[in-house]
């Protein structure tokens, strides 16, 4: 099971920039390495991030072969409304795998 | 002058390269002569947490940051999980958190069966076998880690406590095998990890070597690792024979090198580049 860890204020005033940190295991094989038999190993990275606010899309990113193992992606944004802010990773596979977090906006 | 401060004093920080292979050949010409080395003396002892840079502390610093989070997390599941065969560990142990609280710090320690010292993996890997009647499980797997890191996050900031009477011949064995020269370079650990800690090989600080952080994140591996890999490294590195997981070489020099750091705070899971 795809472990994730979430960091964000669980309140913030309205206006407010607030930053929020994820953290994604993940192996992130880039496709370029190859087995002691010389067999090439598959490509297996996560490929999208999204993150919404209430089903509106606050930030995305696209990932590389070159993004290291398990992602660190951490961002800004500012503080609208309370309610829920999804987080949304897709990749090779189907690798498909959220998380979600409740912030209360004063 | 003994031939250890020679070493550090004679010559200029920009020759490191043509010195270790100039001291590679002297020392092979005066082998059996082999100094011994100097201990760190125990106020100038440093984690090599020092020596990384602003980034790669912070990311150790920050639990939401420190990739090895996620092991202590799949630690906590195997903590409370039942194995089809029998307790989960939380059933006798309870809230690791106030039970496990300063375990990490006593281990590598003395087992009473056995009759020898034995490392936290080892000792989880017991549990396993006598009292939930699983299998154990192999070096290096991801569950082993995870319990690993899961039990060493709870003396987090304790300081370690090698101070077993019994622990004793183990801890000169394994100070005997860090002083013994061996492999290809024909190096002892102590030539660079006692002598030369601070000073650069290949662009890295030389590190002291105090396992206070252990299992690890090391950002080169990508993922979590415990001491005896590193060891294991380290012995490639040298172009020496690495020792197999569990070889009682590597338990004892586990055990030198944690009662080498002793008294120093435990920064498990940590991150090293």
């Amino acid at each position: 099971m795809p472990r994730a860890l979430i960091k964000l204020p669980s309140t913030a005033k309205r206006g407010e920039i607030i930053e929020i940190k994820t953290l994604i295991s993940h192996e992130m094989e880039t496709g370029f390495r190859h087995s002691s038999t010389g067999a090439p190993i598959a490509r297996d990275i996560i490929t999208n991030f999204v993150a919404t606010w209430n089903g509106e899309e606050i930030f995305s990113a696209r990932l590389f072969p070159a993004i290291a193992a398990n992602p660190f992606i951490t961002f800004h944004t500012i503080a609208t409304e309370s309610g829920t802010i999804e987080f949304r990773w897709t990749g090779d596979n189907g690798y498909s795998a959220s998380e979600q977090v409740k912030i209360t906006v004063e | 002058m003994s031939r250890a401060a020679h070493f550090r004093s004679a010559l200029p920080r920009r020759c490191w390269r043509a010195t270790l292979a100039a001291g590679v050949l002297a020392a092979a010409a005066s082998m059996g002569a082999a100094p011994r080395a100097a201990d760190i003396p125990l106020a100038e002892r440093r984690s090599s947490y020092v020596d990384m840079s602003a980034a790669t502390r912070a990311m150790q610093d920050d639990d939401a940051a420190n990739p090895a989070s996620l092991w202590v997390l799949d630690g906590e599941t195997l903590w409370r999980a039942k194995p089809a065969s029998g307790p989960a560990c939380a059933d006798c142990h309870g809230e690791a958190t106030a039970s496990m609280r300063g375990v990490a710090a006593r281990y590598p320690a003395w087992d009473a069966k056995q009759k020898t010292a034995i490392d936290l993996e080892a000792r989880i890997n017991i549990c396993r076998v006598e009292k939930q009647d699983a299998t154990e499980l192999p070096p290096e797997s991801k569950d082993l880690l995870a319990l690993t890191a899961y039990l060493a996050r709870q003396s987090r900031g304790l300081a370690i406590a090698i101070a077993d009477p019994r622990l004793d011949a183990v801890i000169a064995a394994g100070r005997q095998l860090f002083e013994r020269r061996q492999g290809q370079l024909n190096l002892a650990c102590a030539n660079c990890h006692d002598d030369n800690w601070g000073r650069k090989l290949a662009g890295n600080v030389v590190p002291q070597a105090h396992p206070t952080g252990y299992p690890i994140y090391r950002l080169e591996w990508q993922t979590l690792g415990s001491l005896q890999r590193r060891l294991r490294n380290c012995l490639v590195g040298m172009r020496a024979e690495s020792y197999a997981f569990g070889a009682p070489e590597l338990i004892a020099l586990e055990t030198y090198l944690l009662w080498r750091a002793r008294g120093m705070p435990i920064e498990s899971p940590a991150v090293r580049p």
